[in-house]
């Protein structure tokens, strides 16, 4: 066999192995949030009203398919603990919001998956940009997010320090909408220099989670006080959102942070991830492939598929456009097949992640115009 | 096709974004067009003193002649234009194909482009009444009343945000150059095409390609412009100018609502001015702002609007490559149909009537694009919410209203044609603060005269007029 057929051959294997791993996953979700000593209200209630026995006919993860769609607006208003696993009861148990800007915000509640994300996260950061000990600036959203605690837990799990700013991104859309676009300059300087006062203290931060949007102001903003990421310090950016965009990738890359890991001295990783899903990691992105970004969830904790826009019960073929669908299973939360408001590629299985993954994430076209995207 | 890049101060950059530039009827791609996404013009902006540094070791008077050569190239030479080459005709197909103005159109607002570019001397001359450009260039200088006075650029560039929709307001940023401060254009996403060979056309008549930026983009990328630059203009609708206004930085242009004004001395000869009325609404597929969108008098109304009609009204959809051609297509989906919608519910009002639609539907739906037939309404009162709305074709309303009440009620009028010898009437005409151009008498609303000022002085947005005090040795000295 040539080494291309034994390649082909160990991926298959791989491929299998995380199938098998998926399916016993799934299995096992679906068996503790519908047994009624360890499932949550929520679920256990709708049981009544699904066609079948999940107990008995959920066996894998495509028998997944048999649940509706999850609707997000399930999540809003209380109580809250209705979403909580009897298993679970008791346990300190945080509350994470996304939106509200205006209305009822759509919420979920946590105990420990964030910290098992972030911690399965920490292991795909290398340790030459992202040193083991290294303190963290959290330039991101404050308040009530997954994110904001999520970072400082990834940060403290690497033995850091992690330094937080106050970024309300309610008030930012708040902005946007109104049309206050000198306000909206003043809070991103506001923003900035809260990261400029962190970052020149003396803290010896070395790493840090942004957004685009703010990685481009910082940057801006230290080159005008003559520095720069790298002068300031920062080896490590962990970064997310619609906006990453190859190109935008490739500018960041050549303008801001000087070029690849190699010349700069700075690695960026980008992700993709949300309340719901915990973090999808990236293969890695070269200017050999144009600054491609192919996301990969965490599987067998969550599981992202690129899905017909006409019918989401059907995956698209690989490279071909369709909507970006997302299952959750952990044992504090079941999302049996919720369409994100995204639209991507589908992409092959590699050795990293041997499951698809999607590239090219974007707002989802139909509801592209309504949605106020860069909100910090 | 033609590959178009993002021009970084005169450098071309191609961008891994690419957006199709697409011919209106047949779908056919025309151009890919890079894009720039806002962090590359934020950074480019933090060299703009270097184009006017440039820029000042030329003369205005350097720079005049340099424009005047770029008028001709301009007009008639083959150019660079990204990976090929572009001649006046494929420039005036070009814009036809993605922009849906007729060819001859095109043809006319090229020739107006040139005939600015021509004449910039004495535009300049005119705008800032007679002042020795010397003094922009320094800041400051001796009047010939031996008074020191300062102008003071508050900007090394000129940004503009422009549309799709009317190649007509190119003229607007023209003056920039001579005046030697250096252009950033975020290009309309259908309308490269003026942008980018007035730059080429600069460039083979000799002006540095450092002192100009073009970034093709997406709204983040028209925003990071408008942050960026100390002055900047932008063309959009009533809310964008909104949005801008008590903003000394942004030149927000947006409707026009054009009007003309029959005084009671003259409507009941209102037959002489039918033409000019007619090519006031039509002209140029009626898409620019200085085009009528009111005919307002006392009486007569409802014969103006039934001759207005009957001239206009029959206007048919032709291809934009036949010279008869005189509606532009709408070439965002659905777009014409929107419109159309709008004017039909408005339609519903009592006092209301659609004078045109003896003459056959208006709305005109083809396969990728719609055209509107050209649209005279009628309305009894100025209270009718029609009376006083705009649209982006051949559309204009006849109100009845009192001479007296007129001017209580049209609301703000970009150009107003006041067709009157009444004295008291051009007076109040001349004083109300809501009209910007004016015409007293049987002047066509979409005549402009290139030596008075649009939408404020440009001169006035860019310069700053100040004490500027020096001791009596200094004066004399710029006396000698």
């Amino acid at each position: 066999m040539s080494s291309t057929e034994t390649n082909a051959a160990d991926l298959q294997t791989l491929q299998t192995q995380a199938r098998e791993r998926l399916d016993a996953h799934a299995y096992e979700m679906v068996q503790w949030h519908f047994h009624e000593s360890t499932g949550c209200p929520f679920w256990l209630e709708k049981k009544a009203d699904l066609k079948f026995d999940p107990l008995s006919e959920i066996k894998n993860y495509d028998d997944i398919q048999k649940f509706p769609l999850f609707e997000d607006d399930w999540l809003r208003g209380g109580p809250a603990s209705r979403w909580i696993p009897k298993a679970l009861e008791g346990k300190p148990t945080y509350i994470f919001e996304t939106g509200g800007t205006t209305g009822i915000p759509k919420s979920r509640v946590v105990i420990e998956d964030h910290w098992i994300d972030y911690e399965n996260f920490s292991e795909t950061l290398p340790d030459k940009y992202f040193p083991k000990g290294a303190n963290w600036l959290m330039l991101g959203p404050s308040g009530p997010r997954r994110l904001r605690l999520a970072v400082e837990h990834l940060c403290q799990h690497r033995g850091g320090i992690c330094f937080c700013i106050d970024l309300d991104p309610r008030w930012v859309v708040k902005l946007i909408k109104k049309g206050w676009m000198e306000h909206l300059e003043e809070y991103k300087k506001h923003t900035i220099d809260q990261a400029i006062t962190v970052l020149t203290a003396d803290h010896d931060i070395r790493c840090m989670f942004t957004t685009p949007k703010l990685l481009d102001s910082l940057a801006l903003a230290l080159e005008e006080r003559g520095t720069s990421i790298r002068e300031i310090g920062i080896t490590g950016i962990f970064s997310g959102g619609t906006e990453f965009t190859p190109q935008w990738t490739r500018y960041a890359v050549e303008e801001l942070l000087g070029g690849s890991p190699e010349e700069g001295g700075v690695y960026m990783t980008p992700t993709y991830g949300n309340t719901l899903m915990g973090l999808a990691c990236s293969k890695p992105v070269t200017p050999e492939e144009n600054y491609k970004i192919s996301y990969y969830a965490p599987q067998p904790r969550a599981v992202t598929e690129v899905v017909s826009f006409d019918d989401p019960s059907q995956l698209v073929g690989y490279d071909e456009t369709g909507r970006v669908k997302l299952t959750t299973l952990t044992k504090e939360l079941f999302v049996p097949g919720f369409l994100e408001r995204d639209e991507g590629e589908r992409e092959r299985p590699f050795e990293t992640y041997p499951w698809d993954g999607v590239s090219g994430v974007r707002p989802f076209h139909e509801t592209a115009s309504a949605t106020t995207v860069g909100v910090y | 096709m033609l590959n178009i890049p993002v021009l970084r101060w005169g450098k071309p950059y191609e961008s891994l974004e690419k957006d199709e530039v697409l011919h209106f009827s047949t779908g056919e791609p025309v151009a890919s067009v890079s894009q720039a996404n806002g962090g590359i013009i934020q950074r480019d902006m933090r060299k703009a003193q270097k184009a006017r540094d440039i820029l000042r070791d030329f003369s205005c008077s350097e720079l005049i002649g340099l424009i005047k050569k770029s008028a001709d190239l301009y007009l008639n030479a083959t150019l660079p234009l990204g990976d090929g080459q572009q001649s006046p005709d494929d420039f005036v197909y070009q814009q036809s194909s993605t922009t849906g103005l007729p060819e001859h159109m095109c043809r006319a607002n090229m020739a107006k482009n040139s005939f600015v570019l021509e004449n910039m001397h004495t535009i300049l001359d005119a705008l800032t009444r007679g002042l020795d450009l010397d003094i922009l260039t320094r800041g400051y200088g001796v009047e010939s009343r031996g008074v020191v006075m300062s102008y003071q650029a508050q900007t090394p560039v000129l940004g503009a945000v422009l549309p799709s929709n009317s190649p007509g307001v190119h003229t607007l940023w023209l003056p920039a150059i001579p005046l030697q401060l250096g252009l950033v254009l975020k290009p309309g996403p259908q309308e490269p095409w003026t942008p980018y060979r007035m730059a080429s056309a600069f460039a083979e008549a000799g002006i540095p390609r450092e002192v100009f930026s073009i970034y093709p983009g997406g709204p983040e990328a028209g925003a990071a412009l408008l942050s960026s630059c100390d002055r900047s203009m932008i063309f959009g609708g009533t809310a964008t100018v909104e949005n801008y206004k008590g903003n000394p930085s942004v030149q927000a242009h947006g409707p026009g609502f054009s009007k003309i004004l029959l005084g009671d001395d003259v409507v009941d000869d209102w037959e002489k001015y039918i033409d000019l009325i007619a090519e006031s609404i039509y002209i140029n597929s009626g898409r620019g702002c200085i085009n009528c969108s009111g005919v307002w008098a006392s009486r007569h109304t409802k014969e103006i609007a039934q001759a207005l009609a009957e001239r206009i009204g029959p206007v048919e959809a032709l291809p934009p490559t036949d010279p008869k051609a005189g509606l532009a297509a709408f070439t965002v989906d659905g777009m014409a149909a929107a419109v159309w919608g709008m004017i039909e519910a408005d339609l519903k009002e009592a006092g209301v009537t659609d004078m045109t639609e003896p003459f056959g539907a208006r709305l005109v739906e083809q396969e990728r694009c719609a055209y509107l037939r050209p649209t005279i309404v009628h309305c009894e009162s100025p209270e009718n919410a029609i009376a006083k709305k705009e649209y982006m074709f051949p559309f204009s309303t006849v109100v009845q209203c009192p001479q007296d009440e007129m001017l209580k009620k049209i609301g703000p009028t970009l150009v107003c044609s006041g067709i009157t010898e009444n004295e008291m009437l051009i007076k109040a005409l001349s004083d109300a603060t809501h009209i910007d151009r004016l015409n007293i008498g049987a002047i066509p609303t979409s005549k402009l005269n290139w030596l008075q000022p649009h939408e404020g002085n440009i001169i006035d947005f860019l310069f700053r007029s100040r004490a500027y005090q020096v001791t009596d040795d200094r004066l004399a000295a710029l006396k000698s």
